[in-house]
């Protein structure tokens, strides 16, 4: 059995390996941009059937997002909406027989969370200032600095762990049933991580805006 | 007991004792929910939002055991 913490490399571009979650993401990057760009080729203000149902759902987003983070969302919307938008196409295109999702290699979380970790402190220092950002470290009291910087790696690095250990152990589990018990058993299973991959990218997105919004000091939290 | 043998028993145990308490704790959120749902059923969109964060909260914990599980038996520093 193949070790989940290893990552399959494809081929090689000169002394770089390429491996198979980079170029799955390439495929959801691209058919997603085609997706996009074809969906809001033809707006109007009567919309259509689809583009009735992109309102919806951006919208959905949207009021999900402020009602999370307490402040208007809108300055973080993009960054927020296409995190939620990748990590739905990446955790669900391992129902397509042949590709695994690149969110069960601990390498695209972990960029993942090294992201959300830098829009923390960008949007922090730009709402509040790096004199006050800084600052806010050390409340309520400077004994509490430590804790705090500690709580910043470790809430990144249990978004990775997250994410990565959900997607994984569901694609684990079902091989190992697919080798155990035969072809069509493990089909409530991949019902079940319809529901997970869903699941969590909400929870990376909403964790992520909380985080930031606790960032420009909107919310209080842990 | 060689390496691989003490690696796999701890590894069941890790994934064993890390779904018990998790399990045991989501029970205790989801009854709460249920109750406070039951008393103000209008705040339901509120407290099932809640409950699902919480809820993966809680099962990171398991899901922490078993990374530690299979970083056992997969990628022991050990056991070569």
């Amino acid at each position: 059995m193949r070790s989940p913490l290893q990552t399959p490399i494809l081929f090689s571009l000169g002394p770089i390996p390429i491996t198979e979650p980079v170029v799955v993401t390439w495929g959801i990057i691209a058919a997603m941009a085609l997706g996009s760009a074809l969906a809001v080729r033809r707006l109007s203000v009567r919309p259509g059937g689809g583009q009735a149902l992109l309102e919806i759902v951006i919208d959905t987003i949207r009021s999900q997002l402020s009602e999370a983070m307490g402040v208007d969302a809108r300055r973080f919307f993009p960054l927020l909406a296409t995190l939620f938008a990748f990590l739905v196409a990446a955790n669900l295109c391992g129902l397509i027989p042949g590709i695994a999702p690149p969110t069960a290699f601990i390498q695209t979380p972990a960029a993942l969370a090294i992201i959300v970790f830098f829009a923390v402190h960008y949007y922090g220092i730009r709402s509040v200032g790096l004199a006050a950002y800084l600052k806010s470290f050390a409340r309520p009291t400077i004994l509490m600095l430590p804790l705090n910087v500690l709580g910043q790696i470790t809430r990144t690095f249990s978004l990775m762990i997250r994410l990565f250990g959900n997607i994984m152990s569901g694609e684990f589990v079902i091989g190992i049933i697919l080798a155990f018990a035969g072809l069509l058993v493990p089909i409530p299973l991949l019902a079940l991580e319809v529901v997970v991959g869903i699941v969590q990218a909400y929870i990376f997105t909403v964790l992520a805006a909380v985080f930031i919004a606790a960032g420009v000091g909107a919310v209080e939290t842990g | 007991m060689t390496i691989a043998e003490i690696s796999i028993i701890a590894a069941a145990f890790a994934v064993a004792v890390g779904s018990l308490m998790p399990a045991f704790a989501e029970g205790r959120a989801i009854a709460a929910a249920m109750d406070a749902i039951a008393r103000q059923p209008e705040a339901s969109g509120q407290i099932s939002r809640t409950l699902f964060v919480g809820l993966a909260m809680i099962e990171t914990m398991a899901i922490y055991c078993l990374v530690v599980a299979l970083l056992v038996l997969f990628a022991n520093p050990f056991a070569h």
